[in-house]
């Protein structure tokens, strides 16, 4: 008996919780189904912080995540096998013609920052910053530096070893893009790995070792790694939480998304799910180790799914960079 | 030949004598080395393992699903869907398997068509596991639209270890004395009687060695799955063959490459309860093998 109470009590509680953050009513009814999400690894840590607590919401909606990659699950999105697409990186102009051939209308909606981080040895006392141009010498094709001082002639004569992910990651595309130019095109060179906690044991073990990933593999291991601060025109900055927020570490800090099907909107558990995954996106995104969006991109985002607004804000070769995002319309 | 050259040679032969006798022992030497390697090695990751992982082996583990948070997280999806999957592909690998081995050991005679067959299955044995996804994702999830659901991944894992318990189980039934078969045959059973009654429970204890293996296998392996759409998260358990899941290698690897620790130490913890399920079904193999042993004796 008084486990029902109790139970009651919760859902009582969780619906006036539920109410107050956001003024549809999608708790005054116990909806029924399933949302389906697939797609990036970056983003899973996201969405499953958003479904766990759906659940407490709705407790009759099955939310399911799978990860096989930002490309991976696109083909199962636009072979119309799930609701939402998991994606570290905008929709590409192939992915878009896939889905403008199968008549599947996509809302973009981005989530949260991720802020690449370029990381050194504790023990490295000569990196200071780096500036843009002298990380794509260090990185781009065909690249001659072979030793610090190849990038700065004050630097030490050692060897300079370079560990970064694998070329099926999103993180890897967004940095060659950004840094290279061009997407996918990176010296061969380096140690490589899909798995960011082997870059992370890779550099903290070499101190003439240069690596870049995710922000979040850097926070968690902050005692065992340096950061270097990026000059992208503007001085200096090194990415914190507040910097990648506000848009001052450039241009490294990006968005990812979730991409929306639109027509499974008609649905009330995807609508349900999906406006309480950007009210809850801010506030969830720094549990797992992500930067919230600005309050205003929130409130974009939101715009999109009650008008439906299909379609990509980043056309061919635009960076998604954060002045990109804002400016978006 | 070495009669002889003790005759005429007894010093020299000695030495030869004593030159092979150090070899044995030295290659005697080795194979123990090599082998207390492996136990070595298998006892590193084990310790390892049990001291990251066993702190959070609670109750709470067990009977919690997936969270963001490490000490509310748990495996109750994951172990269940093992435990789905692994029922599902027994019962359907077993009795194609053992009814496969039986027919080409047994009934068919067409020397050809069973050289045919005999190199396909040895080469399918060999072919990587995510192939098998592949022939999954287009066969039963799209084909025959069963979708990304449990049904979809036992049939992709049983098609991954047939092959397996095929040769396994030949082999076992080669090892079936021909005088159990003409003893029978002398009684008046029928072809069908002799298989069934007499060859099939005489080879019944390699057949189960090689299911073991098989099944050993199929619990492990991660590639297939996730390319036929087993999820990551899931905050329900399976009701039925058409539902949605995750297996525990899945949630492993989704622990390990998180970038906090205590992510890691959970999926230390959930290794060790894939350890001890694997070991539970081997020795549940092991009782059935050796009273089967017993009653044959």
């Amino acid at each position: 008996m008084s486990f029902k109470k109790l139970v009651g009590l919760s859902v009582l509680m969780s619906s006036i919780s539920a109410a107050t953050l956001s003024a549809t009513a999608y708790a005054s009814e116990r909806l029924t189904g399933t949302v389906s999400l697939d797609g990036s690894s970056t983003v899973f840590p996201v969405s499953e912080a958003v479904a766990e607590e759906f659940l407490a919401v709705q407790p009759k909606v099955r939310v399911t995540v799978g990860v096989s990659g930002t490309g991976g699950g696109f083909k199962k999105f636009l072979a119309a096998e799930t609701d939402i697409n998991n994606a570290s990186r905008p929709i590409k102009d192939k992915e878009i013609s896939i889905a403008n051939e199968k008549g599947i209308e996509f809302i973009e909606l981005p989530v949260a920052y991720d802020g690449l981080s370029v990381i050194i040895n504790k023990e490295n006392s000569w990196v200071d910053s780096l500036s843009v141009a002298e990380l794509k010498r260090i990185w781009e094709p065909n690249s001659t530096v072979k030793t610090w001082s190849d990038i700065r002639s004050n630097w030490p004569d050692q060897e300079i070893r370079l560990y970064g992910p694998g070329t099926d990651s999103g993180t890897f595309d967004y940095f060659t893009e950004t840094i290279n130019g061009k997407s996918g095109m990176s010296r061969p060179d380096y140690t490589a790995s899909e798995d960011d906690n082997a870059l992370v044991q890779g550099v903290s073990g070499d101190i003439n070792a240069l690596g870049y990933f995710g922000f979040a593999y850097y926070a968690a291991n902050q005692d065992k790694l340096k950061v270097v601060p990026i000059d992208g025109g503007n001085g200096p900055v090194a990415p914190t939480a507040i910097t990648i927020n506000n848009g001052t570490y450039e241009p490294l800090s990006r968005p990812v998304f979730i991409y929306l099907r639109k027509q499974a909107l008609g649905r009330p558990e995807v609508k349900a799910f999906v406006e309480f995954y950007i009210n809850k996106a801010g506030e969830l995104s720094t549990e797992v180790g992500y930067i919230p969006l600005p309050e205003q991109t929130y409130v974009r985002a939101m715009e999109r799914i009650t008008r439906g607004e299909a379609g990509t804000a980043y056309t061919a070769g635009a960076e998604p960079s954060v002045a990109n995002l804002l400016s978006a319309e | 030949m070495n009669k002889n050259s003790t005759l005429y040679c007894p010093k020299k032969s000695a030495a030869q004598l004593r030159n092979r006798q150090r070899k044995a022992k030295l290659f005697a030497h080795f194979c123990a080395a090599v082998t207390w390697a492996g136990a070595a090695l298998l006892c590193v990751l084990l310790y390892q393992v049990s001291m990251d992982g066993f702190k959070w082996l609670d109750l709470q583990f067990f009977t919690s699903f997936p969270s963001r948070f490490p000490h509310k997280a748990g495996i109750k999806s994951a172990l269940v869907g093992t435990l789905w999957l692994i029922t599902m592909v027994a019962f359907i690998a077993i009795p194609i398997g053992v009814a496969t081995a039986l027919y080409l050991e047994e009934f068919s005679h067409n020397g050809r068509v069973n050289r045919l067959i005999e190199l396909n299955i040895a080469n399918l044995a060999g072919v990587p596991s995510i192939v098998y996804g592949i022939i999954g994702l287009a066969i039963f999830v799209r084909g025959l639209a069963l979708e990304r659901s449990l049904i979809s991944g036992a049939l992709t894992m049983s098609l991954l270890i047939l092959p397996v318990i095929i040769i396994a189980s030949r082999e076992a039934i080669k090892t079936v004395p021909m005088s159990i078969r003409h003893a029978a045959y002398s009684l008046g059973a029928t072809r069908w009687q002799t298989a069934w009654s007499h060859v099939l429970p005489a080879s019944f204890p390699g057949i189960l060695t090689g299911v073991i293996l098989a099944l050993s296998r199929a619990i492990g392996e991660t590639a297939p799955l996730i390319m036929i759409g087993a999820l990551t998260y899931v905050a329900f358990l399976p009701e039925g063959p058409m539902d949605s899941f995750t297996v525990m290698p899945i949630q492993i690897y989704n622990w390990v490459s998180r970038p906090q620790q205590e992510f890691h130490e959970l999926a230390s913890g959930a290794i060790i309860v894939l350890l001890a399920v694997l070991l539970i079904m081997n020795a549940t193999a092991i009782f059935i093998r050796h009273k089967t042993e017993q009653k044959l004796k």
